[in-house]
């Protein structure tokens, strides 16, 4: 399968330099993308949610550890699968939640759910329901850094099923070309909904795709947040300074692809195998041991994602929903 | 700077100026340069456009007065430049895409169709897509199937999107003005077989614009109301012509933008007229005639029609490259003519 060229455990010794701070947002982030998601299952449960939602439960360390090694200012685009990247760019939890239930409350007042979700103001450009989509978008954000004189960059994030699409091929060589900060962030959870990387690649490690475009490409282990944390931090320098570069993230989505996805293409085993690895559990081990963190400290912050998100829930469940009078709203500016 | 809209504008060349004579392609340059001098956001991007001058010449001589950042050749890569500006779009820049051959929209449908014209919707009026996509429509060169289409049709049916194709160098570069100057995507389909032909332009110290949305009557008429665009306005111009020596006097009205489309200069002229004809080149099944035919026959325009609508529209086929099928399959004067005389029956 995919060789993982992961970093050796020294490179990211010590929480590494990395503020007390960071790392608690990290975690904390993590939590709340968990809870936010384990909610919306629920939510599906009780019958309350009309669509569909993709979730990145086991996924967790990739959108939040890439975010939090930007700046604010920098943009992102996010994939189908995006609430960790969502909410590791800072978006608020209760208005993805109202998104989420369709409410006029949500970030996209109830029109584009979450497979569309953004928040310009938060930098980030969109969710995108087209796989792929999102890159030529990630371009050109990027395009406009140059041309305005930003010192700011664009992080792109799709799945390994994108890295077949001739949107990935074409953005990457005109990023390439024209040496642009973007730096692009494949997800890489082993499958594109049912079909494993083996059948989507001639080709064990992605970061090759990048590498055929003449641009650094990496390929690193994606449950290990404070790794990514790092990687991406010195990713976004090279990126600013050099142009693009593909940093593959090589993770595991515990649940199916959507809610209607029953598993059969893999076996309960491997789901089990990859849960060991959990990146939540493995970055709560790792604090410990390393005494940045207690465990109480820990269980703390885990409870305030929770309140956190149950506030979410209560704030969407009240919110009102558009008017039917304002369908057509927005259809032009 | 005045906004020419269609009711008692100023005809080039009436003012005191001398009147001027540009080509299309030289009155697009001419709106193309005009607004990125005025505005530093509005950049071009597309394949060929640099030193080479663009496929068809319009950009000639802009990258040496822009330079390379702001004329910018494009890998032969539609999807992803088109997505590029849209991303640009969404985040301040005023882009437009050149893409050499409309054939090649297909190419570049999905960023444009499911991205750029949804961005404002799906993400609840948080951002707007300003960009602008020039292309080359419509057969005549020898060019065959893959390199003439009018495939207008298309990018009608999304909602996000304008639509704009001009058929007179004013309206070419007044229209092109407004549609950089839209905050929406605007897709501004230019014609192959209109590029050298000249017309009347104000001095560039004239500044103008024409709003997006309103329709030019060219040839005002009292028996028949033929409604056309793009390269079919100097035919059915010339048809129009050639029938008033028969008596038949027809008002031919130049939608000139088919996003939004100005509905109510189509059924003013009809409910006067009391016969309606659509030319266009695409070919008929599905085409925006049919868009055209169903405002009619939904207005009050319907109760003062004397005779059915009529199309004259390409055939349904793929354009030949034999020069003489290829002038076959779509409205010839002699096609229009007929269609007229026997609406008048």
């Amino acid at each position: 399968m995919v060789s993982t060229r992961s970093r050796k455990a020294s490179d990211t010794e010590a929480s590494h330099g990395i503020p007390a701070d960071t790392l608690r947002g990290i975690y904390l982030r993590m939590a709340q993308t968990r809870g936010f998601e384990e909610a919306a299952a629920r939510l599906f449960t009780e019958g309350k949610v009309h669509g569909t939602a993709h979730f990145c439960i086991g996924e967790e360390a990739t959108g939040i550890a890439v975010c939090a090694a930007l700046k604010p200012e920098d943009r992102i685009t996010a994939t189908h699968r995006g609430h960790g990247q969502s909410i590791g760019k800072g978006m608020r939890l209760d208005l993805m939640m109202a998104e989420f239930l369709g409410k006029e409350t949500g970030y996209c007042k109830g029109r584009g759910g979450c497979m569309h979700i953004a928040d310009f103001a938060a930098g980030s450009l969109g969710a995108n329901g087209i796989v792929g989509g999102g890159i030529p978008i990630a371009v050109g954000a990027a395009l406009s850094q140059r041309l305005q004189g930003s010192p700011n960059i664009t992080a792109c994030f799709f799945g390994d099923g994108a890295t077949s699409t001739g949107s990935f091929h074409e953005s990457v060589n005109l990023a390439s070309v024209w040496k642009l900060p973007v730096l692009f962030v494949c997800v890489n959870n082993l499958y594109a909904m049912s079909t494993p990387l083996r059948k989507q690649a001639n080709i064990a490690d992605l970061a090759l795709r990048g590498q055929a475009y003449g641009i650094r490409s990496v390929s690193m282990d994606g449950n290990d947040a404070i790794g990514i944390y790092l990687a991406a931090r010195e990713a976004r320098e090279h990126v600013r300074v050099n142009g693009p570069m593909l940093l593959v993230l090589n993770t595991y989505r515990h649940m199916g692809h959507s809610k209607s996805d029953a598993n059969v293409y893999r076996s309960k085993q491997e789901i089990e195998e990859w849960k060991k690895r959990c990146p939540l559990r493995r970055m709560r081990e790792r604090l410990v041991s390393e005494g940045t963190f207690t465990e109480k400290e820990l269980d703390a912050i885990d409870a305030q994602a929770l309140a956190d998100v149950e506030e979410a829930v209560r704030f969407a469940e009240s919110s009102p929903s558009p008017r039917i009078d304002e369908a057509a709203r927005d259809v032009y500016a | 700077m005045h906004s020419h809209g269609r009711r008692g504008r100023p005809r080039p060349g009436t003012a005191e100026r001398p009147t001027r004579e540009i080509t299309y392609a030289e009155a697009i340059r001419e709106a193309l340069c005009e607004e990125m001098r005025a505005d530093p956001r509005v950049f071009l991007l597309g394949e060929d456009i640099g030193v080479y001058g663009g496929a068809f010449g319009v950009t000639k001589g802009m990258f040496q007065e822009f330079g390379e950042e702001r004329v910018r050749d494009t890998p032969l890569s539609e999807h992803a430049i088109t997505g590029a500006a849209a991303g640009a779009a969404m985040t301040g820049m005023r882009p437009v895409v050149e893409i050499m051959f409309s054939d090649f929209l297909t190419i570049a449908l999905e960023q444009l169709a499911n991205q750029a014209a949804k961005a404002r919707y799906q993400f609840g009026g948080q951002v707007s897509v300003p960009m602008v996509l020039r292309t080359a429509g419509g057969s005549g060169t020898g060019a065959a199937e893959q390199h003439s289409q009018s495939l207008e049709a298309w990018v009608c049916h999304v909602p996000g999107l304008k639509v704009v194709i001009p058929s007179t160098p004013y309206d070419a570069k007044g229209l092109l003005k407004s549609s950089i100057e839209d905050p929406n995507p605007v897709v501004f389909i230019e014609q192959k077989l209109l590029y050298r032909q000249k017309g009347p332009v104000p001095d560039p110290a004239e500044e103008y614009t024409i709003p997006l949305g309103v329709a030019d009557v060219k040839r005002i008429g009292r028996d028949l109301t033929i409604v056309t665009y793009g390269r079919m306005v100097p035919r059915c111009l010339e048809a129009a012509g050639k029938l008033s020596e028969d008596g038949i006097d027809a008002e031919v009205i130049d939608i000139r933008t088919l996003v939004p489309l100005d509905s109510s200069c189509i059924i003013e002229s009809v409910k006067k007229s009391g016969r309606a004809m659509i030319v266009h080149e695409a070919c008929q099944t599905a085409g925006f005639g049919a868009e055209i035919a169903a405002v009619i026959a939904a207005s009050d325009a319907f109760f003062h029609l004397d005779a059915p609508i009529r199309r004259v529209a390409g055939l349904d086929v793929p354009i030949p490259y034999n020069p003489v099928l290829e002038a076959s399959v779509v409205p010839t004067i002699e096609k229009i003519m007929a269609a007229a005389k026997d609406l008048l029956r």
